[in-house]
Order: structure tokens, then sequence, then C-alpha cells
């Protein structure tokens, strides 16, 4: 059998399969260069592609493609923001992941779960009623369930009211779903590849050519990587935790922060929880995935780290936490832990659209609340790219905010406390 | 567990700290908008060595340390007097006379 097994490997009958086509050299010039292989630079290499018919497009990834935040996080999306601005963002977003299966074929796993987050305060459950009115008024489901009514839709938590946090109620939002973040970013680059962009792993960016600013605004014209220096025509950021430090290749500041999300997984269960619930006041989030293991994850780290690195703080609280809400887990084994390197804004809100510099254009600030924003982001940066001008919907993101001082104030953003 | 070295109580666990974000020069108070602006909300975010604020919790005791944010190794802390030796001054200018206003 084994030299059955060499034979076949050593033939020549059975082409592997590629998910995207061989490397090649870098060409010279671009219309449009993409830094950053994660789900926002392929989703916008797609959209480019598919809707707007350009294809002279490289993104480039340091590492490989959605090997960053995107298949790094726990995978919530939903659309219960707070400000009218986030609501229909992120409810964008939300309509476009329901058809992109189908427009890959490929399967998601895209499964709706319904968003629970807990209120254990008089003052938690206010901003509920406010959050889930802001919803109604824009058409999309949410409601504030009391305990009562929530004890029958989501049995499996602990009601008892010796603890520290008794749950008073939940924000529900039926549409809360998980998807398989690695499948989003692998459909967007095959996607975006099958039509003629190229996609350029294991090539750094280091840094830009912008022609100086004698009076008028500086301008891009070319990026400097690892494997020389190409032309382009116009340049999109979009590194995720590494935002700050590309910014300042091309010269500007951003009001970012790089601090360390956490998330671990438990070893696979037998399915016993659909809901996705979520926690602000215990810092905790969980959902089951299809394999059964409990996703998990809590707050940002308390300071900046440019690392991947876990503690065994973070394990400690997040377990304590968990042990309040579901008491019965605590015999399950924590199977994997990992971190990312989360975009921290002042105003929980992305930053996205023009920059300082001419025709480099940046989406950034997504800190732990990106991946459900990235079907929207794609589709609008595209726009923005092939049309020169910035669409409506994220025209609020603008880093230009923090000079007008019209902060967005995102408070629904994170679904736990930073 | 990780150590930090409090200049004042001496190791002790992270956790009885709080981080206070980069030592930043304070612009003058009649700096232009720009200044303000970048002081109040553009960072450094350094991937490096850093000179940060931190604070320890139980004592209420402010310091500086030096840290490598690419590899949160905590290189030095001291009293941020070591820095800043002169009192600032705080008095406000006076208020400019409010039109039409009456005594
Ligand atoms: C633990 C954790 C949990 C999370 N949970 C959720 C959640 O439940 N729901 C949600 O909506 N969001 C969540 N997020 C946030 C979300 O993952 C991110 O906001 C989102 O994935 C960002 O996507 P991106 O494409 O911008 O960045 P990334 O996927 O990080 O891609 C950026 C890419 O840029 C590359 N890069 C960096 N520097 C350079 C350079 N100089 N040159 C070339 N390439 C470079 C990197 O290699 C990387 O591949 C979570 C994040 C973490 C860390």
């Amino acid at each position: 059998m084994p030299f059955g097994l060499l034979k076949f490997g050593l033939s020549r009958g059975h082409p592997v399969p590629r998910v995207l086509p061989p490397a090649t050299d870098l060409k010279d010039s671009y219309d449009i260069v993409i830094v950053g292989g994660g789900g926002h630079g392929l989703a916008t290499a797609y959209y480019l592609a598919r809707d707007h018919g350009i294809t002279n497009v490289a993104v480039l990834d340091k590492g490989y493609i959605g090997g960053g935040n995107t298949g790094r996080n726990t995978t919530i999306i939903r659309s219960n923001y707070l400000t009218p601005e986030g609501v229909k963002f992120y409810d964008e977003s939300v309509n476009l992941y329901q058809d992109l299966a189908n427009d890959f074929d490929m399967n998601l796993m895209y499964s709706k779960r319904g968003h629970y987050t807990l209120a254990h305060t008089d003052g938690a459950l206010r901003t509920m009623r406010w959050r889930a009115e802001v919803n109604k008024h824009f058409g999309i489901n949410s409601e504030l369930v009391l305990r009562d009514e929530l004890r029958k839709m989501v049995p499996q938590l602990n009601y008892s009211e010796d603890v520290r946090y008794p749950i008073l109620g939940a924000l529900y939002h039926e549409p809360g779903a998980i998807a398989r973040h690695d499948a989003v970013a692998w459909g967007y680059g095959v996607g975006a590849a099958k039509r003629g962009v190229e996609i350029h792993q294991n090539t750094e960016v280091t840094g830009f050519d912008i022609t100086p600013a004698n009076g008028s605004a500086p301008k891009i014209t070319g990026v400097k990587t690892t494997r020389g220096t190409i032309k382009a025509g116009k340049v999109l950021q979009a590194v995720a935790g590494m935002s700050g430090e590309v910014a300042k290749m091309a010269g500007f500041k951003l009001p970012i922060k790089t601090v360390p999300l956490q998330a671990c997984v438990s070893q696979p269960l037998k399915p016993f929880l659909d809901a996705i619930v979520v926690s602000g006041s215990l810092h905790v989030y969980v959902s089951q995935s299809a394999r059964g293991e409990l996703v998990m994850g809590g707050s940002t780290d308390p300071y900046g780290v440019y690392q991947t690195r876990s503690t065994l703080d973070f394990k400690e609280g997040l377990m304590m936490h968990m042990l309040e809400l579901l008491p019965f887990i605590g015999e399950v084994k924590l199977l994997r832990q990992w971190a990312g390197m989360t975009d921290m804004t002042p105003d929980f809100a992305p930053i996205m659209g023009e920059t300082p510099v001419d025709n480099y254009y940046i989406d950034a600030g997504w800190g732990t609340w990106g991946f459900k924003a990235t079907p929207v982001c794609g589709k609008r940066n595209a726009e923005m790219l092939a049309t020169g001008r910035v669409p409506d919907i994220i025209a609020p993101f603008a880093l230009q905010r923090y000079h007008d001082f019209k902060l967005v104030g995102e408070k629904g953003a994170a679904s736990v406390g930073h | 567990m990780k150590v930090m070295p409090c200049p004042l109580n001496g190791p002790r666990n992270i956790s009885e700290f709080a981080y206070g974000g980069e030592v930043e020069e304070l612009p003058a108070p009649d700096c232009g908008e720009d200044t303000w602006i970048d002081y109040v909300y553009l960072e450094n975010n350094t991937a490096g060595i850093v000179r940060e604020w931190w604070y320890h919790t139980p004592t209420a005791y402010w310091f500086i340390a030096e840290r490598d944010t690419r590899t949160d190794d905590i290189l030095k802390t001291y009293p941020a007097s070591d820095i800043y030796k002169d009192r600032v001054d705080f008095s406000a200018p006076p208020p400019a006379e409010a039109p039409g206003e009456t005594s």
C-alpha cells in the first residue's frame, strides 16, 4: 500500500487543484495597489474586478492572505449598532453577507443564531432599549427582552440572583450570525484572482514614492516592497493592526492605538448553545461553532503591544466570568488560544476614505469589529477607487472628522467593554 | 504573571498597574488648533521602544516606563521627576471681557 501511495504521488495524473493561481513576478505598474490581503483588501479587489471591470490590481500581503485578523476573529456578524451612521453601514454588510455564498459558490457556513447582549444593570437595560429603538427606526430587527422571556429563549444561562452580576435582560438581535472567517477571505481572493487581479503573498510594503508637495497635496506614485518598487495609480491601505506604522510610511499620523485582542476555543462539545451571547459587564462573548467548540473572547488587552501573544491574565479573567454565565462548563478544557492586533480609535468607528496624500486611500480603525464589515468595505472601497468619489455611506468615517471635531461616538461597536 | 518594576514599590504583578499612554510634550496653550488635534487624537503608536506613563493603582503613584512594544519587554522604569523637574504654571490667562457685560 505505501508503494501504491508513492506511485500515486509521483504520477502526473492528479493535478493539485490550486485555490489561487501560482505566484508570478510583480509587474512594473498597476492601476491600483492594495496593501494588505485580509478580508477588506481582498473584498475590495473582488468588487473592483466584478462590478467595475478594473483588474490591473495587485493585492500585496507581507504574510499570507487571511493570516491577519480576518483569520483570527470570533466571526460574529450583526448590525445592532447605536449611531445612525453605524447602523446603516453594518446593515448593508449583513445584507451583502446573505448572498455571499452564492456569489462565491462556496460554503461560508453562514449561520444565523440570534445575538443577545446581556444587561446586568438598569443602566445597561436603558442603553439596550435605546439601541433597539435606533435599530428599529432603520428597519433592523432588535428587541429588548426582559429576564423571564430571555430565560425561555436562552435557557442555558445562569439566571441565579446569587451572583455578582445577575442577568436582567438582553438586547436580542435576530440577524446575529457567525460564518467561517477564512472562507470569506478565500472566497474574495479566489473570486478576485479568477477575474485577473494579482495576489502577491510574502510581499511586504516597506515604503511609498510620494511626489513632494509643492503647494498642492502630496501624491502617491509608487509602492516599495521587499520584492522591488512598483508604480501605482492609486493605493488602498487595509492592514488592520499595522495601520499606524504603514500610514507613517505615507507621511501621516492616525488616531489609532494598536492593542492585542485575545480569544480561545474549548474542546468540542455536543451542540447545546445556538445563541451568540455577549456581556459587556462580564467582558465575555461566546458562541458554539459547527464543530462544537465554544468560541470565547473578552475585552482588549489593557495596553498596546505589536504581538499576537496570549496571556494567562486574559484566560483567568475570561474563565471566571464564563463560569458565572455557564457554571456547568467547569470541567471543559481549553483547546486553542490566540490573539490579533486591533486598531482602536477613540470613537470606536473606522477610518475610511481619503487621506492627506492624493490617490492614497485608507481602510483602518477596525478594532475588534471589522469582520462583519468586510463586504460593505470591499464594495464601497471599490466604488470609491473606481469613481474617485467617497460614497455617502462611508463619508462619516473620514479621517478628517478628527480635524472637524465630528467624532462618531459608536458605543455599540464593541460587544464587550474596552 | 508579568512583573512591572515599580520605582516606588518594587516588582509587582502587572495587574496592579494602569497604563497611561505615551509620554508627550504638552503643547503651549496658545498653539494652533492642528497641534492640539495632534496632541489629543493622533497617536505615535510606535512599534518599538516607547516611553510611557504607568500608574500603580494601590499607591496612586505615577511613573515612567520604557518598553518595547514589539516584545512587551519593560526595559526601564523611573520616577517622573527624573524628567520633569520644573513646576508647570497652570494659571489661566485673564478672561477676555464679554461684550455688553455690566458690572
Ligand atoms: C480575537 C479577535 C476577535 C475578533 N472578533 C470579531 C468578531 O467577532 N466580529 C467582527 O466583526 N470583528 C471581529 N474582530 C475584528 C476583525 O477580525 C478585524 O477588524 C478584521 O478582520 C480586519 O480585517 P482587515 O482585512 O482589515 O485586516 P487583516 O485581516 O488583519 O489583514 C491585514 C493584512 O495586512 C497585512 N500587512 C500588514 N502590514 C503589511 C505591510 N507592511 N505590507 C503588506 N501587508 C501587510 C497583514 O499581513 C494582514 O494579512 C476580531 C479581531 C480579533 C483579533
